[in-house]
């Protein structure tokens, strides 16, 4: 028997309601799968889906309005669609945590650090309140804060960005899981701290094996961490593959394009200058491929007819017509 | 939530693109069209455009002269003849709460036009120049707010004296101090959003800026405001008058209907009834037009 | 914490000091003579000349400042003209009624409004949402005075529940509570409401959600708990609107507190009377508007730390 993956996405469909009675998909259809203890990268530009993702797959999306119309996604082998509401909360923080772009404004303004890693820490274990102040200070100490005494009883806005974000780091760690969901999480950070808490993400996949599912559009971010990278566009996966292989020999137009786009590694540079265009209007998509109007190779086939999701060398998946002929991009 | 945004701006298609001239045009559209969904808004709006049909006609849509006594019936219930009876020298009550629209709504939307025209001016120039016009003319806001709403009015009328001329006053200069403050903040946010703009564009003077681009940027909030603050207007010019402050006892004003029919109210509890229930409907009805407004102006809510 | 205590004192002196000259000069901004005025149309030259004296109207306009602020330090507010008893034994009287009356709505209507407007949030788009905030703007809509009138007629004078008027007993108390609550209430449900709302699309509401956090307490302990500092900026202007609320109350059920005193004296031109229960309301407000903000800076952590 084969042992079930850590996490295994199948044919997620998250719609969002717009309109009296009608609604317009902003993950479309996406499969993918993640092993133990693997980085995979979560690629693309805003507004292509990964948040929608992530937030699908931690059970969070309702908050947003999103509905889960189709697919399933199972965690260790067990279905977190059907399973109910008690069980799906427990998973939520325990097996399975989140950190977010935002680490200033993830943290609630009006409760003191202690208590809000205690909480989650209480939540998930049997641990008195002593026994959880201690665990929550040994946390700080391990997501690499010098005084973690003074920041447990610390308000969030009497730290900074990078710390806040370690608080966050100490907080989703606090019960073990093993996946941890990073939504664009150096984002909002300087380039300095950006490398520190990358850093920190790594050693805690290394001492913990610990599964990150880390989105970002930022492909210096990707090439520095991930084990393997999805790119998606429009709501769907456009390519999939190791991330060596990915920087190596992209397959899809785009993300040669993305690939182009930075000039150097780590610098994080966010607008692609040489893709013309932008992603389309979830309202107005084309109906074939969805990056045909952008696409410098683009032909009429491609304005017509909807390209799979195929294995174009091993372990490399791209959607694209013209994947097989298209040469490596120059470095 | 970056994504989330995203996909909010991409739902409301309206909101994506401001520089496009049509833009205006289908902006006013989009925005009549998300109001007219709300069903309490439409109810509000049509009250309101009965309202101010009757105001208009006054005398000629009502099925009585306001004004003639008829004394074989006086204090008369409601009845076929007298839709919301009669009072106390039998005159139909119905006809002088129509014919009283034009005084109600009149004090009411005169004032307030006149209060947040001061108000958006002083708040304009405060937000806009800043510095000690800025704090002048806030903290003299500031000082008007001390006298909590209804308070200033009377305040203000046992400066002038009774009559429905210094409510008229008492009313516009409460309503000054809550335009100028809110327009000042709406100035604020869209002055630090158009600075580089406004650098960039070395042609642009005050004026033209302050016309051109502050002003439409604290459209919504006003119009929003302007649509409560008549409301409020009808609400405090007949507390004035009930209070026996406002309008002469022989106007049709409905806050002093109310306050003459007090005296009956034992036997002929219509007499404050009606007047009251249309002083309701009518603070009502501008109420709900402002959430209505507010709701179809906010991009944020779908 | 305390240098914001301190500089909230500080910015109601000049406050205060504005409001006592505005009060002040409130007899000269009479139109016509004052004196004249106050004598009556058929008195005579001598009368006014008396009153003229008496009021000090001859004196520099700064002096009669000084004096009359010094008059009011030592707590003599003047006497009234109608009654002749002096201006604080007048109110004083009065002071208990209208204290109970304000205490007996700001007890209920502020809570059951926060209580609303948070059930209407956390319902949002649903049937007890639309139906809370059609309450409450119905509620924001009447006439107080009308529905007191109305509440009358219907609970003591055709039921005879309740007492027709005064505040007899805690049964006198519950109609004119009503009514001075009612609009307090309403305006609290709906800006509960909108700060509930806003909190909840906060990312701190979303992360304790991520810890698998119980819906109840991420709604009470993350929304509500910041929410509730959003709220409480405008407790002051509702306790402010309950307080001038009391005028039209204490007119509709003919209870004998500050508010009838003002309206009485605005008809007997009662100017000495007037004087002192505009700068007492004034002052009132300002107090409370202070209390409201300390209780601010107390459960805003920016503020208490700072």
């Amino acid at each position: 028997m084969q042992q079930a993956k850590l996490l295994e996405v199948k044919n997620l469909r998250t719609e969002f309601p717009y309109d009296k009675n009608k609604t317009v998909p902003a993950v479309h259809h996406i499969s993918f799968s993640m092993e133990e203890g693997e980085i995979l990268g979560l690629v693309g530009e805003s507004g292509c889906g990964k948040s929608v993702t992530a937030l699908s797959v931690m059970g969070l999306i309702a908050n947003s309005n999103g509905i889960i119309t189709d697919g399933e996604i199972y965690f260790k082998g067990q279905n977190l669609l059907t399973m109910n509401k008690k069980q799906r909360r427990l998973i939520r923080g325990g097996a399975m945590s989140m950190i977010f772009q935002e680490p200033m404004s993830s943290l609630n303004p009006a409760m003191r650090i202690d208590k809000q890693i205690m909480e989650a820490i209480q939540l998930h274990t049997d641990l008195d309140k002593d026994q959880a102040r201690a665990l929550a200070r040994k946390l700080l100490v391990m997501v690499g804060i010098p005084d973690p005494d003074r920041v447990l009883k610390n308000y969030p806005h009497q730290l900074s960005g990078g710390m806040s974000q370690r608080v966050m780091i100490a907080l989703a760690m606090s019960c073990q899981p093993e996946l941890l969901i990073a939504d664009e999480p150096t984002t909002a950070l300087d380039v300095t701290i950006q490398a520190q808490i990358l850093e920190l993400l790594r050693e805690i996949q290394k001492e913990k094996n610990t599964g990150i599912l880390l989105i970002t559009h930022d492909l210096g971010v990707v090439a520095e961490m991930c084990d393997r990278v999805i790119v998606m566009y429009a709501g769907e996966i456009v390519e999939v593959a190791v991330c060596k292989e990915l920087f190596q020999s992209p397959r899809h137009p785009y993300t040669q394009g993305l690939i182009a786009s930075v000039p150097k590694l780590g610098s994080g540079r966010t607008s692609l200058p040489w893709i013309p265009g932008s992603v389309p209007d979830l309202l107005s998509m084309p109906k074939a491929c969805r990056f045909a109007p952008r696409c410098p190779y683009a032909t009429d086939k491609c304005r017509t007819e909807k390209p799979d999701l195929l294995e174009k060398a091993p372990g490399h998946e791209a959607r694209c017509w013209f994947s097989e002929s298209q040469q490596p991009v120059e470095e | 939530m970056q994504e989330d945004q995203k996909l909010s701006a991409l739902l409301q298609e309206d909101y994506i693109d401001e520089t496009v001239q049509a833009y205006q045009g289908s902006r006013f559209k989009v925005v009549m069209k998300r109001l007219f969904r709300r069903k309490t808004a439409i109810f509000g709006l049509a009250i309101i455009l009965v309202l101010v049909f009757i105001s208009i006609f006054g005398q000629a849509v009502a099925p009585y002269d306001y004004e003639a006594y008829d004394y074989m019936n006086t204090l008369q219930g409601p009845s076929a003849e007298h839709w919301f009876g009669t009072d106390h020298y039998g005159r139909d009550i119905f006809s002088r709460i129509v014919v009283g629209s034009r005084l109600t709504l009149g004090v009411a939307l005169s004032s307030v036009i006149v209060g947040a025209a001061i108000g958006a001016v002083l708040g304009l120039l405060a937000g806009y120049y800043g510095h000690f016009l800025d704090s002048l003319i806030m903290r003299s806001a500031d000082v008007l707010f001390a006298f909590p709403d209804i308070l200033l009015a009377i305040a203000i009328v046992a400066i002038l004296g009774s009559g429905i001329v210094n409510v008229w006053i008492a009313v516009m200069i409460f309503t000054v101090p809550s335009f100028a403050r809110m327009v000042r903040s709406a100035t604020l946010s869209v002055k630090s959003s158009l600075y580089v703009e406004a650098a960039q564009s070395i042609g642009a003077n005050d004026r033209r800026l302050l016309s051109r681009h502050i002003m439409p940027g604290t459209m919504q909030t006003f119009i929003v405001n302007f649509t409560m603050r008549i409301g409020s207007a009808i609400m405090a010019a007949s507390s004035l008058s009930f209070l026996g402050f406002g309008a002469d006892v022989t106007d049709p004003e409905w806050g002093a209907m109310l306050s003459q029919g007090r005296t009956y109210m034992d036997i002929s509890p219509h007499m404050v009834l009606f007047p009251g229930l249309v002083i309701f409907l009518t603070v009502l009805a501008f109420n709900l037009l402002g959430d209505g407004l507010r709701d179809a102006l906010d991009p944020k809510i779908k | 914490m305390g240098r914001y205590f301190f500089r909230r004192v500080v910015q109601t002196i000049p406050l205060m000091l504005i409001i006592s000259i505005l009060v002040f000069l409130f007899i000269h901004m009479i139109p016509g003579d004052p004196a004249r005025t106050l004598a009556g149309k058929d008195a005579e030259v001598s009368e006014v000349e008396a009153i003229r004296e008496e009021l000090g109207l001859n004196d520099n306009i700064f002096v009669q400042y000084f004096k009359y602020m010094g008059r009011i330090f030592k707590g003599d507010f003047g006497q009234s003209y109608k009654s002749g008893i002096p201006t604080t034994q007048l109110i004083g009287q009065r002071m208990q009624n209208t204290i109970k009356l304000v205490l007996s709505a700001m007890l209920w209507a502020p809570l059951l409004g926060i209580l609303l407007g948070v059930i209407s949030a956390v319902n949002r788009g649903r049937f007890l949402d639309h139906l809370l905030m059609f309450i409450a703007i119905l509620g924001l809509s009447a006439p107080g005075f009308w529905l007191g009138l109305m509440g009358i007629q219907i609970f003591a004078v055709q039921l005879g529940y309740l007492p027709v008027s005064g505040l007899n007993g805690w049964k006198g108390l519950i109609l004119p509570s009503f009514v001075m609550g009612i609009g307090c209430m309403a305006e609290m449900a709906r800006y509960a409401r909108s700060s509930m709302l806003d909190v909840m699309r906060e990312d701190y509401v979303r992360t304790a959600r991520a810890k698998g956090q119980v819906e109840r307490k991420v709604i009470f302990f993350h929304a509500f708990r910041n929410a509730l500092i959003q709220i409480v900026t405008i407790l002051g202007l509702q306790i402010g609107g309950l307080l001038s609320g009391s005028v039209l109350t204490e007119t509709v059920f003919s209870i004998p507190g500050i508010g009838r005193l003002l309206v009485d004296s605005i008809f007997f031109r009662d100017y000495p009377v007037i004087q002192a229960l505009l700068m007492l309301f004034a002052f009132q407000y300002v107090v409370i508007n202070l209390i409201v903000d300390v209780l601010y800076g107390f459960i805003n952590p920016k503020i208490r730390l700072e």
